[in-house]
């Protein structure tokens, strides 16, 4: 009962139509963000390398890693933001754990991950 | 008019603002609660308004003297008491919800903190410990509590290892988030004492309430 209150709650936050957020694959989130009075959408794509608490939970997160001018850059979106205007999928990769920090020991042709045919 | 309410923590979870910012929030279940006594200065040396939370569904799990207490009124399990001012019209019967609260409002959240059981004196005291290798035997130890022949006694309020938690705690001036009148729901920002379940007193803030005076 007190969890169902809580989940009522959550339903109404949830945000509905994203895609499924599967580790490894390499995705595009378009972010809204404020630049003093104007406001734009901004892309970061990379590799989703981590989830947290679950895609259904309103208190999820997810995080996509990329690799910029040879310094790794890693951000975390909370998955039921209003900021998040969509999120592509662009490619899934075949991995064989949850959380994908082996590719920051990982350089160049090593941090590659192979693409996921037939889903 | 009663200045508080009687709740069950719910749990936590996070809600969004407009601009995306995330809130963590405490659920909690607030009321109705209906007023079974009304105490005086003239019969019970102090005015106050007791108030039951959470209807015995089952008349025959109360006993007689219980149900000669709440004479004219539903029984409940819970009953808490709230400082009211003198000649306030509130009468046996009145029932109160979170209708009395409003988003943005300061709060105070009472509640019974987890207990921690029989905890030494780095949790309990955060007192720093000492090397954890490198030929050190002393590790989570107090070290001296005191001197020697003089004082020749530990100082009272000494803080050592012994019971943490589980203890009436008040945390004053949370901001209440959102209300959700429909299901008696009150989103409180931040966390309040007291385990998921357990029941909590809410009343409005104090210190904001003397401040106003």
């Amino acid at each position: 009962m007190r969890r169902q209150q809580i989940e009522w709650l959550e339903a109404a936050e949830l945000r509905k139509g994203l895609p499924e957020l599967a580790i490894g694959a390499q995705v595009k989130v378009n972010y809204r963000i404020r630049e003093g009075e104007k406001e734009r959408v901004q892309a970061f794509a990379g590799v989703l390398i981590r989830r947290h608490d679950g895609q259904s939970h309103l208190t999820s997160t997810f995080t996509v890693r990329k690799v910029t001018q040879g310094f790794g850059v890693e951000r975390i979106f909370p998955t039921h933001s209003p900021l998040i205007e969509s999120v592509e999928v662009l490619r899934r990769g075949k991995v064989r754990r949850a959380k994908l920090y082996y590719l920051r020991q990982l350089r160049g042709k090593k941090a590659r991950l192979r693409e996921l045919v037939n889903a | 008019m009663l200045n508080g309410m009687v709740g069950r923590k719910l749990g936590m979870t996070q809600i969004f603002t407009a601009t995306g910012e995330r809130i963590p929030v405490t659920v909690v279940e607030v009321g109705p609660v209906t007023v079974v006594q009304v105490k005086t200065a003239a019969n019970d040396g102090y005015d106050a308004v007791q108030v039951g939370f959470d209807p015995i569904t089952h008349e025959n799990r109360v006993n007689k003297p219980t149900r000669g207490h709440f004479k004219g009124v539903a029984p409940t399990k819970v009953l808490r008491e709230f400082r009211a001012d003198a000649g306030e019209a509130v009468q046996p019967g009145q029932t109160f919800d979170l209708s009395m609260f409003a988003v943005g409002e300061k709060v105070d959240v009472i509640g019974i903190s987890k207990g921690k059981g029989f905890q030494g004196v780095i949790k309990r005291h955060h007192f720093a410990g000492g090397p954890a290798a490198h030929g050190s035997r002393f590790h989570r130890r107090p070290g001296s509590i005191g001197n020697r022949t003089f004082p020749g006694r530990v100082f009272k309020n000494k803080r050592m290892p012994g019971h943490q938690g589980a203890r009436r705690v008040t945390i004053q001036n949370l901001v209440i988030s959102r209300l959700v009148p429909e299901r008696n729901l009150i989103l409180i920002r931040g966390a309040i004492p007291s385990h998921t379940g357990a029941v909590v007193e809410i009343r409005k803030a104090r210190k904001v309430a003397a401040a106003k005076a």
